[in-house]
């Protein structure tokens, strides 16, 4: 497929836009991913025989925000989204084994236990956040704002903020070097997009 | 057949993120450095897309729906914990599950970290409900209620902004 880089955003955005509306009128579905995880954790934890009934959270709704909600419309959604990324991948020849980001690398080093240890922080706080927050990117930040709803709004206006201040902190800029802080981050940008990921 | 819709629903959001390249670690954290928009620009024009499909269905009587609760204390604080955690890890929920189909297996510690988080999550629960939800809560209430107009001269706001960021984004090579 011949599809400029620069153009891809739009065309694939626009492409889940109807994708998005199909399903609400299809199937009466808004996309959300993040409500999945806390049931597949609850979901495996009582696999193992550990019985969390006495929790409030499993109370909720019959059960509703637990494993046993299992099989849904969206573990099925999420399945399918690792699904069709590799599909996709494969068809498209982008497919290719990540062993850890060039840029987490170059900012943390190569090893696989401190990419083990952030990301145990890390995919904690994003998750509780997530749900505290009452959705993610997908179901807050794409549904939700779509919908034009204040909640969603600030949702996400807080997810870019707290993103724009920790990676900022955590990430030291590779493609801009010492001088003016402007211009060179963009001309540092402009060969990266050009030359680096194709 | 709901499964279905959500299987096929998935497999299609997966090609079109892989497509736009917004599976990669550095697009995601570029986002967040401000570099690369990529992520930005495929989110706002699902949004805008999206708004015009939902609210015209909306508006022909086909669907209906209301958006999520507004309650300060969640949104903002869950919100910013959200953001300081998709900064370390690079990734949302949806973006994770597709990165792995994409072959970049390291957000497997992601998604542990994910899983742990769902977890404790459920223990917070009770706590979070009754202290941190109560703050600021003002039900479902859409934009075009809160500024008393209509929701198409919001989404067409929306969409004029949309395009001058993109336009924005576009000379600065973004």
């Amino acid at each position: 497929m011949h599809i400029p880089e620069r153009s891809r955003p739009y065309l694939f955005g626009a492409l889940s836009g109807l994708l998005l509306t199909a399903s609400v009128a299809l199937a009466g579905q808004f996309f959300g991913t993040s409500t999945t995880f806390p049931r597949l954790s609850t979901f495996i934890l009582t696999s193992l025989g550990i019985d969390l009934s006495s929790l409030a959270f499993a109370q909720v709704r019959d059960g509703a925000l637990t494993g046993a909600a299992f099989p849904n419309w969206q573990l099925l959604f999420v399945i399918g989204i690792g699904l069709g990324a590799f599909i996709s991948a494969r068809a498209s020849g982008t497919f290719h084994r990540e062993h850890l980001p060039e840029l987490w690398v170059s900012s943390f080093g190569s090893s696989q236990k401190t990419r083990l240890l952030y990301s145990l922080a890390g995919g904690s706080l994003a998750m509780i956040g997530a749900r505290m927050a009452g959705g993610c990117p997908s179901g807050h930040g794409v549904s939700g704002v779509s919908q034009l709803g204040v909640s969603s709004l600030l949702a996400m206006a807080m997810f870019f903020i707290g993103g724009i201040t920790t990676a900022r902190f955590l990430y030291a800029s590779p493609a801009a070097p010492v001088s003016g802080n402007n211009s060179s981050a963009r001309s540092g940008r402009s060969d990266n997009t050009q030359g680096g990921l194709s | 057949m709901i499964l279905v819709y959500g299987l096929v629903t998935g497999i299609f959001f997966g090609i079109f993120l892989q497509q736009a390249q917004a599976l990669r670690f550095e697009r995601q954290v570029g986002a967040m450095l401000l570099k690369d928009m990529t992520v930005v620009k495929f989110m706002l024009t699902t949004i805008v897309v999206a708004s015009v499909g939902i609210h015209a269905l909306q508006d022909a009587g086909i669907i209906s729906f209301a958006p999520r609760a507004l309650s300060l204390g969640s949104q903002i604080l869950g919100g910013l914990l959200f953001g300081v955690g998709w900064a370390i890890i690079g990734y949302c929920p949806g973006t994770s599950i597709g990165a792995i189909g994409e072959g970049r297996f390291h957000v497997i510690w992601p998604i542990l970290g994910m899983l742990l988080g769902g977890i404790i999550f459920a223990l917070l629960y009770p706590f979070i409900q009754t202290h941190i939800q109560p703050l600021g809560s003002f039900g479902a209430i859409s934009l075009p209620q809160l500024l008393g107009v209509n929701h198409w001269l919001v989404i067409a706001a929306l969409a004029a902004g949309s395009f001058f960021l993109f336009r924005f984004f576009e000379r600065r090579g973004l």
